[in-house]
């Protein structure tokens, strides 16, 4: 199992070098010019832009910049945005609210499809199964641009049931409508992966040998079956974290949440190359810590990968 | 001869499927003593593992239905028990083991975690000594190093060995009635021998019942007393192991023992049965086998053949037994 760890933190070294490279590539690419987007249509003079170039290394060559960069990282300094805030400060306020909420979206997300998804299951076919089938498929089938909004409208303002809007201090109650919705874009999956897993355990020949042995069908399920069956499920799981925590544009813009997507959206409309890069740098970190930690629970989940 | 332990009277099964309705058990009749071994000879889909599932009460409701017949242990009828009745049967008095121990073994769980459930489960053994009898159990199947190897998972042991695990499984809460599914179908052949020698050996120690379903008739002539024929879900015929290699009463019997392969017919073709044994959702009217009979003629077609006593203990159902057993 050590050998396992200190194997996977190496590779995780490798993929953060190769992704921050790839990223900041993408990014040098597409700023075209960063000066225009920031002053806006105002003429900006040679010695505005020279003082610029030093500030921010912007004449330098691409694996000069990019060396500046590394550096800064490795010493904890992720640098300033081009309107002169610390990137550093900006991850620090971003990150709290958007780690609550992808952590509670996840939850709810993964509460529901895991108990939906065993008991259609197991019943496949049956009533409940089918309902779950059709309001899977609606949710589906909802992108998440029309579901926000008519949330808030709904639930939030006609209803009101819930906060409509939950700034950056907003408590987990001021979350759980934008947490509803954004589980709702992995729910779906959940469901029909573990709903699938599921009915092919139940398929298995282990299965038969626990009930020669006598076990009663609770026991069957819950010991024998759950834990083979949830292994796809946690990995899929494990990506959807990452996916929740990057992908919530949509909901941070709508619920009014200062969080990472909504940084990461405006940085890339205002060509903010340290900005982004900063932002996906940390992504790029919390995604391999996520997958490490789903290859330790799929390890202690499923003994053969253990042992390869 | 005693009251025996295990009685199947006329059982039928059917799978009830969108493609139709399979009768893969149409009126098996079995019994079975203590310290008796019987061997159910089959092709496949011949209905002997459903047989052997519904004895247990494992086959999957629906598609499989069983509707009618009695299972009869101890005089008791298995299929009119209710289910958590039934449930303390299992393992407790009759118990089975599979043919493919890795797939039949949870894959997630320790070999010690599998053997210690039953304890735990029926018994309400604590923890610990749950794990001793585990050990135990291993040490019973010779299994080397029992002690260290109760913490492996059942990928890290051999074939044989995972077969071994199987029957320590199976014999943990001292059944009467042991069912094997193919034992050794998956495992080569020396480790066959060991396996069915320990078998043999645990079944003399408890005087044990034991069902073995194969569709090798090497391992027939081994270790079985008795031996039950099946063809397209009955039982077909029914003898002393002796008697059904000397002089097979019904002509699948005899067809099967002539395509055995035998080392004084080399450089001959080999015999085989032409054709393919029925489909279950259409089995043919009068006796299932007579498409595929040398014997066969139009009463064969027509009727079904009864089940003639043709000597104490020999059953067979051919309406020519006397012309297969050439008197």
């Amino acid at each position: 199992m050590f050998r396992f760890i200190v194997r996977r933190l190496l590779q995780m070294v490798v993929t953060f070098f190769g992704a921050t490279f790839v990223v900041y590539a993408l990014m040098f690419a597409y700023v075209d010019d960063p000066y225009q987007a920031l002053v806006g249509d105002r003429p900006i003079t040679d010695a505005q832009r020279a003082a610029l170039d030093a500030r921010f290394h912007l004449d330098d060559g691409f694996f000069q910049q990019y060396w500046h960069y590394i550096r800064g990282l490795l010493t904890g300094d992720l640098g300033e945005t081009i309107t002169g805030r610390s990137i550093g400060d900006l991850l620090a306020q971003a990150w709290p609210v958007t780690i609550r909420l992808a952590l509670l979206s996840i939850v709810i997300a993964a509460v529901v499809a895991v108990g939906a998804g065993v008991l259609s299951g197991i019943r496949r076919g049956g009533a409940f199964d089918t309902v779950t089938l059709v309001l899977t498929l609606i949710v589906l089938a909802m992108p998440i641009v029309v579901l926000a909004p008519l949330a808030q409208l709904v639930l939030g303002i006609q209803l009101g049931w819930f906060p409509p809007t939950a700034g950056r201090d907003a408590g987990l109650y001021e979350l759980l409508l934008p947490a509803l919705v954004l589980g709702s874009l992995v729910i779906a999956t959940e469901l029909r992966v573990t709903r699938t897993s599921v009915a092919e355990n139940l398929r298995a020949d282990y299965v038969r040998t626990a009930r020669a042995k006598g076990l009663a069908p609770k026991r069957v399920i819950g010991v024998h079956v759950l834990r083979n069956s949830l292994i796809p499920v946690i990995t899929l799981i494990g990506v959807d974290i990452g996916v929740l925590m990057s992908g919530a544009i949509v909901t941070e813009g709508v619920f009014n949440i200062p969080g990472v997507g909504f940084n990461l959206f405006r940085g890339i409309r205002a060509e903010d190359g340290p900005l982004v890069v900063g932002f996906v740098s940390v992504l790029i970190i919390v995604f391999l810590v996520i997958n490490l930690i789903v290859d330790l629970v799929y390890a202690a989940l499923d003994p053969r990968i253990r042992y390869e | 001869m005693t009251a025996p332990l295990l009685d199947v009277r006329d059982l039928h099964v059917e799978f009830r499927t969108r493609e139709g309705v399979a009768r893969a058990v149409n009126g098996v009749d079995l019994r079975l003593h203590p310290g008796e071994t019987l061997a159910v000879l089959g092709e496949s889909g011949c209905g002997k593992s459903v047989t052997a599932q519904a004895i247990m009460g494992i086959l999957d409701t629906p598609p499989a239905h069983v509707t009618g017949g009695q299972v009869l242990y101890q005089g008791v009828d298995l299929l009119r028990l209710p289910e958590n009745e039934r449930r303390k049967v299992r393992a407790n008095r009759i118990a089975m083991i599979f043919q493919d121990a890795l797939s039949a073994l949870n894959p997630v769980y320790t070999v010690g975690f599998q053997l210690a459930e039953l304890f735990r489960v029926h018994r309400g053994t604590s923890r610990g000594d749950a794990k001793r009898r585990a050990v135990e159990l291993l040490d019973m199947v010779h299994i080397p190093d029992a002690k260290r190897r109760v913490k492996d998972y059942p990928h890290q042991f051999s074939g044989g060995m995972r077969q071994r695990v199987m029957i320590a499984m199976a014999l943990a809460l001292d059944p009467e009635v042991l069912i094997a599914d193919e034992p050794t179908t998956a495992l080569d052949v020396t480790v066959q021998a060991q396996i069915m020698r320990l078998l043999a050996e645990l079944q003399r120690e408890r005087n044990m019942g034991l069902m073995l379903i194969t569709h090798d008739m090497g391992v027939v002539a081994d270790v079985a007393d008795r031996i039950a024929v099946m063809y397209a879900g009955k039982v077909v015929e029914e003898a002393p192991v002796y008697d059904i290699y000397a002089r097979p009463a019904h002509a699948y019997t005899k067809a099967l023992l002539e395509s055995i392969p035998r080392l004084d017919h080399k450089g001959r073709a080999l015999n085989v049965i032409r054709g393919l044994p029925p489909a279950l959702t259409d089995v043919p009217r009068g006796c299932a086998f007579h498409p595929r009979c040398a014997y066969a003629r139009e009463i064969c077609r027509q009727e079904t053949p009864p089940a003639y006593q043709i000597a104490p203990q020999r059953i067979a159902s051919c309406h020519f037994v006397r012309e297969v057993l050439g008197v």
